[in-house]
C-alpha cells in the first residue's frame, strides 16, 4: 500500500502527514510535487495544510488548477482515497470535489488551538476505528475554516450523512459557543456522497503521537489504512 | 484594453471584514453607516481583443478563476 502527499508551493504541513503515515502508522508514503501529471500506484492521497501560493486570491483557487489536481480529480471519481487537511480541504472544495465553500473565520483572527470534536458518522473509511458521537481532541489552525453551504446543499449533506466532524464543547453538545469559526450547522469536516474523498479542517497530522498531546489523528489515519487494506483483500 | 472586474461576497454570505469596518466606522462617529461588504477589485489589461470577445473571455475567467461563484458574485467592465 502506497500514499502520496502532494506538495504545493507553501504547503506546510506536507512533512507532519509523510511522517504520521510513514513512521507512525508505517505504510509506504511518497511526497508528490503538484507539478506531476500522474498519481499512478498510489491508493491513498493526502493533500495536506499550508499556504498553497500564499493563498492569493482565495484559500486553494490557484493551487486546484496545479497539474496534479486533474489526476487528483480522475482518482476521486474512480473511487481512490483522497484526504485534504486544511489548507487541503480549501483546495478540495474549490476543486469541486466537495460542496460548499470555506471562508474568513467569524471572528476574523486566524485561530490555533485545540478543539473538541464529535464524530458524527462512522460510515467512512477515515472514523471506522471511532465510535458515532464520540468526543475527540484535534488542533485546528486556520482563518478561513468558516464552512458555507446553501440550504439544499447542506440538507443533501445531512440527508446523506456526510457531516463526519462537528464542532463540540468537551461534553459533545455542538453548541455555538464550541464553534470557533462560526461554520454552518458546525460543520468541521465532510465527505463525499461516495465517502471516499474527506475534507476536515482540524489536523489529524498533528496529533498522530502521545507526544505531541494525543492520539485522535493517528487513529484517523489507521482507519484510512486499515478500510483500504480490507478493500484490497 | 483593460477589464475591470469586481468581485464581491454574494448577498448572505457573512462579511466578518466587512462587519468589522462597518463598527469601525461606527466607533468613528460616522452613524449614517448601515451594510459594508468588502469585495476585491482586479485590473486586467488585455492584448490585441475586440471588446465583444474581450467580454467573452473576461466572463470565462471570472468564472473558472477569478469568483468562486458559491459565495461571490463579480461584474466586469471593458475600457480602453
Amino acid at each position: 500500500m502506497k500514499f502520496a502527499v502532494l506538495v504545493f508551493p507553501g504547503s506546510n504541513c506536507d512533512h507532519d502527514c509523510y511522517h504520521a503515515l510513514k513512521h507512525v502508522v508505517g505504510v509506504e508514503t511518497s511526497f508528490v510535487w503538484h507539478k506531476e501529471e500522474s498519481l499512478a500506484g498510489f491508493d491513498g492521497v493526502v493533500i495536506p495544510g499550508g499556504f498553497s501560493y500564499g493563498d492569493y486570491l482565495r484559500c486553494g483557487a490557484i493551487a486546484r488548477f496545479s497539474p496534479i489536481m486533474k489526476a487528483v480529480e480522475t482518482f476521486a471519481r474512480e473511487g481512490g482515497s483522497v484526504i485534504g487537511i486544511c489548507n487541503g480541504f480549501q483546495i478540495l472544495v474549490e476543486a469541486g470535489l466537495l460542496p460548499g465553500a470555506l471562508i474568513r473565520n467569524r471572528g476574523l483572527k486566524f485561530i490555533c488551538a485545540d478543539v473538541s470534536l464529535r464524530v458524527e458518522t462512522t460510515g467512512t473509511p477515515y472514523t471506522a476505528e471511532f465510535r458515532k458521537g464520540e468526543v475527540l481532541t484535534m488542533p485546528i489552525a486556520h482563518a478561513e475554516g468558516n464552512y458555507v453551504a446553501d440550504p439544499e446543499t447542506l440538507e443533501k449533506l445531512k440527508r446523506n450523512d456526510q457531516v463526519v466532524f462537528r464542532y463540540c464543547d468537551a461534553q459533545g453538545n455542538a453548541t455555538d459557543a464550541a464553534n470557533p469559526n462560526g461554520a454552518m450547522d458546525n460543520i468541521a469536516g465532510i465527505v463525499s456522497e461516495r465517502r471516499n474523498v474527506l475534507g476536515m479542517m482540524p489536523h489529524p497530522d498533528r496529533c498522530a503521537e502521545e507526544i505531541l498531546g494525543g492520539g485522535d489523528g493517528l487513529r484517523l489515519f489507521r482507519s484510512m489504512v486499515g478500510s483500504l487494506s480490507e478493500s484490497r483483500v | 484594453m483593460k477589464a475591470k472586474v469586481y468581485v464581491t461576497l454574494k448577498t448572505g454570505v457573512l462579511d466578518p471584514q466587512g462587519k468589522a469596518v462597518e463598527q469601525a466606522l461606527h466607533a468613528l462617529g460616522f452613524k449614517e453607516v448601515g451594510d459594508v461588504r468588502i469585495g476585491k477589485y482586479l485590473e486586467i489589461a488585455l492584448n490585441g481583443a475586440t471588446r465583444e470577445d474581450a467580454e467573452k473571455r473576461v466572463r470565462e475567467m471570472c468564472e473558472k478563476l477569478l469568483a468562486n461563484l458559491i459565495i461571490e458574485d463579480y461584474r466586469l467592465e471593458i475600457v480602453p
